[in-house]
């Protein structure tokens, strides 16, 4: 997938991955894909309940040896 | 205004007091309707942490001023970067220590009763899971049922007895959490009991417990009487404790009863769970004080913290024991079962010891609660 940006949230503890992904996308343009990799657990119910409440869709997410990754199409 | 932590323990006394709290969740929606703290004075608002991100003023006027305000979310990180927010718009606020992480590991020690020549029993309430296991203690030995992960509660509660765990027994299987009898047995060199019936896939090895077993805690005190009891799974067994106390694993629960499907079996099990509550249990005195693995809900809890009632009171108001019709009983248990317990598959093969997560997996495994009972 082309991805606009790339977010490493690797070993950060909630909220953090969050709070990162919201200021990442904040820089992106409408359509833009934001590909978050991250560690904690919580992410994959939040960022998708996340994306959900800000208008976004999550495209993909998938785990890759305990790195959880995920793609984010702004909306 | 300030930010303080509660613990779990701190929570539970809320509860049991019934003192009114008010819980500010944090968590994403999915998980505050799958599993929260409950309790009969417990009042809610779930808001994501992640639409409080800029501001919490849209929530102030929804918080109340004549109760204490818990902010919780999964691991605690979360609810302290909201509990500060909070306070820093003049509001007193607690944060629950460890998220509902530790709420789901919190067990608390209740006395159950004292045992005829000088022993005492134990229920250890998981209040976050719903899970209750035991503790006999007499002349310096101690035997444990059901224990969870969590062993170090038990050895030193033990330890603070003065007593030495010989016996660690499950009544059965478990598929709703991961057992901590191999892991005390290993540590404290107690025999680990488990139905064989059960133990088919197992691959270590333990002591095979049967039906009519007798086992003695402290100097031939305390009498463990095992009674094969099948249905929730096909080796469950319950146990009579000092002619008084019926310790009847997933089979009946005060408000409800066992489940036959989580091994995968429902139909063929279906008779056995209706031969042990209609036959089995029915021959037993109805003074016996019922002692289940499990609860359901804040509403069993009895004054003094314990979930307990006599078989009497179960056999005339469970619902789960007043179906007249073995079709009626068949369809109960088998049609519209609610959800099953989370990862309940791999804390099977945990329990059996074919696969072996390390803790941080058991944790999110273990999330959720029990979900072993139908009503």
């Amino acid at each position: 997938m082309n991805s606009t940006k790339v977010l490493d949230a690797k070993g950060m503890a909630c909220p953090m991955p969050i709070v990162k992904t919201k200021k990442a996308m904040k820089e992106l343009e409408t359509g833009d894909i934001l590909e978050i990799h991250a560690t904690d657990k919580g992410a994959k119910g939040d960022l998708k309940a996340w994306a959900k409440s800000g208008g976004h869709e999550l495209l993909k997410s998938d785990e890759d040896n305990d790195i959880l990754k995920f793609w984010i199409q702004k909306g | 205004m300030t930010v303080n932590p509660m613990t779990a323990q701190q929570v539970t006394q809320k509860i049991v007091n019934n003192e009114p709290l008010f819980i500010l969740d944090v968590r994403n929606e999915d998980a505050f309707q799958d599993w929260k703290i409950e309790g009969k004075k417990v009042t809610y608002l779930n808001i994501p942490y992640f639409d409080l991100l800029d501001g919490v003023e849209e929530i102030l006027d929804q918080l109340p001023a004549d109760r204490e305000i818990l902010v919780v979310c999964a691991k605690e990180g979360s609810s302290v970067m909201v509990a500060e927010m909070l306070s820093e718009e003049g509001k007193d606020v607690f944060y629950l220590q460890g998220g509902m992480k530790s709420w789901s590991e919190y067990l608390e020690p209740v006395k159950v009763a004292d045992l005829n020549n000088g022993g005492e029993l134990f229920q250890f309430v998981r209040i976050g899971k719903g899970c209750l296991s035991y503790m006999v203690v007499s002349n310096g030995e101690a035997a444990i049922i059901d224990a969870t992960r969590m062993i170090d509660i038990y050895t030193s509660f033990a330890e603070g007895k003065g007593a030495k765990i010989i016996h660690a027994f499950d009544t059965h299987l478990h598929a709703d959490h991961i057992s901590g009898g191999r892991k005390l047995a290993r540590q404290t060199g107690a025999a680990y009991w488990l139905p064989p019936k059960d133990a088919g896939e197992v691959t270590y090895s333990y002591v095979p417990l049967e039906d009519n077993e007798i086992v003695k805690v402290g100097n031939e005190e305390i009498i463990i009487h095992a009674l094969y009891t099948p249905g929730h799974t096909i080796g469950s067994t319950s146990f009579v404790i000092d002619d008084q106390y019926l310790l009847s694993g997933d089979i009946l629960f005060i408000d409800s009863i066992g489940r036959p499907d989580l091994a995968g079996k429902a139909e063929d099990w279906v008779q056995d769970l209706r031969e042990t509550l209609y036959s089995r249990y029915k021959e037993l005195s109805e003074n016996l004080i019922v002692l289940p693995a499990h609860f359901m809900s804040m509403d069993e809890l009895n004054s003094d913290g314990t979930i307990a009632a006599k078989l009497g009171t179960l056999i005339s108001n469970n619902h789960g024991l007043n179906v007249k019709n073995d079709a009626e009983f068949r369809r109960i248990v088998t049609e519209n079962l609610p959800p099953q317990p989370n990862a309940y598959q791999e804390i099977r093969k945990t329990n059996m010891g074919i696969i072996s997560p390390d803790e941080e997996q058991q944790r999110e495994m273990e999330i959720g609660p029990n979900r072993c009972a139908v009503r």
